[in-house]
């Protein structure tokens, strides 16, 4: 215990955060790869908040006269899908769900899997056992499995698929934390933290989780890319966002049945899922790159 | 190390009946759903009723639990293969006998008349795209760690996140609008009977391609940066400057302090690969498992759900403990810890 004063005494009674190099979001502009993603994310953002003001037929609109030739047009850039209703609008119109449901399910199982993992980290202990042997359990999982049960028994709805984005993503984040946790919670700045007789929960969440954010921001851009793909999937399951409101991965269900004569029904939202997912992946990468460095 | 797999081991266990408990919750939560799904949508309430008496669902959810395992076990009788009740589940190997997982109302058979065949055809499915995964993502896992920012490094480890940015579905949808509608060279599903006039293995190639390319785009990122690690290390440098060739030095040296860490998520991929097959199967229409677990999902075959559930967790979990064990192999420091 000495020898842990003696460093506090030595060294400034701050965390390491006060000194780290300029914010990551800063350098962001310094890893190509985070500038394309973040590029891609900031497209479909743009389109999704202008989509009220675009010159855009209604998402739901049905134009019974392109059902003869759905194909893309000039009057329709990506063609009409098997209702005759716009593709391009229902795409614009599916980027606001799908971009304010995945972030939100991502930051809800934050919420929820940051203190469970401050807490195994920074108590050890029974906490620890108790909380780890939770996470496990819902781990061990095929996690798409778990979604199909627990979708097709509780319903598909928007608040639901946060529920379910929750209970399978926290344990993973709660892991992750309590790893980064047990790494810090012997450094000298905790400890001064404990002598100054600090509260518990202002070490954990002013000391520690400032301390862990490099890592815990390239896992937030990763998992809003898995959310994506998950509302993706349970849309082409036929477990997505009740319709006739435009969800992409429901899109792209139902023109697989025309795939064969008319391919572009299914490939634009496809290519719209992809690019999203790719630009969260992309900014990820160049995050933990950029984290990596310093 | 023994005693380091029954202690693993016995730790799995636990978290089989755990997470068994956990689908049964989901699946019989309310019990007069389970009541209602048995007996199907025109059946009239008074009959709901009286099954629901008969079954006990009355009962709290950890009875019904144990009752459900006991009959799994084979020690207690089926309570819906009673004649008494007039539900014609009718099972050959009789009402008693380990591993009785019920009576899909689906498929109008014994789970286990339904379960088994299709989980084969799951794991052809998934046994060639492990069996390619594995090779590929090593391979170029190695050759993209090996120096580290390289321009090789660089296009694979791009090909690496845009490989896992294509969910199976759309990576399935972009398949099949070039390789069977453009092309027409493949079949665009995958029945797994020659009657359309394509041969089996034909019927294989896209699904498994849809299952090669997601995964292994995570498995060469993973081997990649364990690769970096180690080749960054002083005994690399160390084998460098003696004058040994690159060759040797990664064969040698590098590659297998830098398999340690892929190990785990190699194994792990297992477990990806499960729900990789739901999503796979429903794009090309194949007759598995996970197409049959969506199916029951949607249906309401508790039981069969259930069994399937069951099923793919002990599979998640017996690749977990080899995982563990090999990891503990490989890694003698994690004993020590």
């Amino acid at each position: 215990m000495s020898a842990t004063i003696d460093n506090a005494a030595a060294a400034p009674l701050t965390a390491p955060v006060d000194k780290a190099p300029p914010s990551l979001l800063r350098r962001l502009p310094q890893s190509r790869v985070a500038m394309v993603g973040l590029g891609l994310i900031i497209f479909w953002v743009a389109l999704a908040t202008l989509a009220p003001l675009l010159p855009l037929d209604p998402p739901n609109k049905q134009d019974l006269m392109a059902l003869a030739d759905p194909r893309p047009s000039a009057r329709h850039w990506l063609g009409t899908d098997f209702k005759g209703r716009d593709i391009l609008s229902r795409l614009i119109w599916g980027a606001r769900t799908v971009l304010s449901v995945a972030p939100l399910a991502a930051l809800a199982a934050y919420l929820v899997g940051c203190p469970l993992g401050l807490a195994a980290g920074y108590y050890g202990g029974k906490v620890d056992t108790i909380i780890s042997r939770i996470s496990d359990i819902i781990l061990s999982f095929p996690i798409i499995i778990l979604y199909v049960i627990l979708i097709a028994n509780i319903g598909p709805s928007a608040l639901n698929i946060v529920l379910a984005v929750v209970l399978t993503a926290a344990p993973g984040i709660a892991r992750i934390v309590r790893g980064l946790t047990l790494e810090q919670r012997h450094l000298d700045y905790i400890a001064a933290a404990q002598l100054r007789r600090e509260s518990a929960l202002y070490i954990m969440f002013i000391e520690l989780l400032p301390n862990c954010r490099g890592p815990l921001i390239t896992d937030f851009c990763l998992r809003v890319g898995y959310t994506i793909i998950t509302i993706g999937i349970l849309g082409f399951l036929g477990l997505g966002l009740p319709p006739p409101d435009p969800d992409w991965g429901t899109m792209v269900k139902e023109g697989t049945a025309m795939i064969s004569v008319r391919p572009h029904m299914s490939l634009f939202p496809s290519i719209a899922i992809v690019s999203l997912i790719l630009g969260f992946n992309l900014l990820a990468d160049g995050v933990r790159e950029l984290s990596l460095r310093d | 190390m023994g005693g380091y797999i029954i202690k693993r081991g016995a730790s799995l266990i636990l978290t089989l009946f755990a997470a068994s408990f956990l689908v049964f919750a989901v699946t019989e939560f309310s019990p007069s759903n389970v009541a209602r799904k048995t007996l199907g949508p025109f059946a009239l309430q008074s009959q709901v009723d009286i099954l629901y008496e008969k079954l006990g669902l009355q009962d709290p959810l950890a009875v019904r639990y144990t009752r459900w395992l006991g009959v799994l076990l084979g020690l207690k009788a089926d309570p819906l293969q009673d004649p008494a009740l007039g539900l014609q589940f009718k099972d050959p190997r009789g009402d008693k006998y380990f591993g009785n997982f019920g009576y899909s109302t689906l498929y109008k058979a014994p789970v286990n008349d339904v379960i088994w065949s299709r989980l084969k055809a799951t794991a052809a499915l998934a046994g060639i795209a492990f069996a390619l995964i594995v090779p590929l993502s090593l391979l170029f896992g190695v050759l993209a760690g090996m120096r580290e920012g390289s321009g090789l490094d660089r296009t694979i480890s791009v090909f690496g996140i845009i490989a896992t940015s294509v969910p199976e579905f759309a990576s399935g949808v972009f398949l099949v609008a070039f390789f069977v509608v453009t092309l027409g060279w493949l079949p665009g599903t995958s029945p797994l009977d020659s009657g359309g006039g394509w041969p089996i293995w034909s019927q294989m190639i896209l699904p498994v391609t849809v299952l090669v390319l997601y995964d292994a785009g995570y498995v060469v990122r993973m081997v990649r940066g364990s690769m970096a690690e180690v080749m960054n290390k002083a005994y690399i440098r160390t084998a460098v400057l003696k004058g040994l060739p690159m060759r040797d030095v990664v064969v040698r040296h590098a590659v297998r302090n830098a398999m340690i860490a892929p190990f785990t998520v190699i194994l792990l991929q297992i477990n990806f690969l499960i729900s990789g097959v739901v999503v796979t199967e429903m794009v090309f229409a194949y007759p598995g498992f996970g197409r049959m677990i969506l199916d029951a999902s949607l249906f309401g075959d508790i039981a069969l759900i259930e069994a399937a559930t069951l099923i793919a967790l002990t599979i998640a979990i017996l690749t977990q403990l080899v995982s563990d064990v090999g990891y503990a192999v490989l890694n003698p420091q994690i004993r020590l810890a």
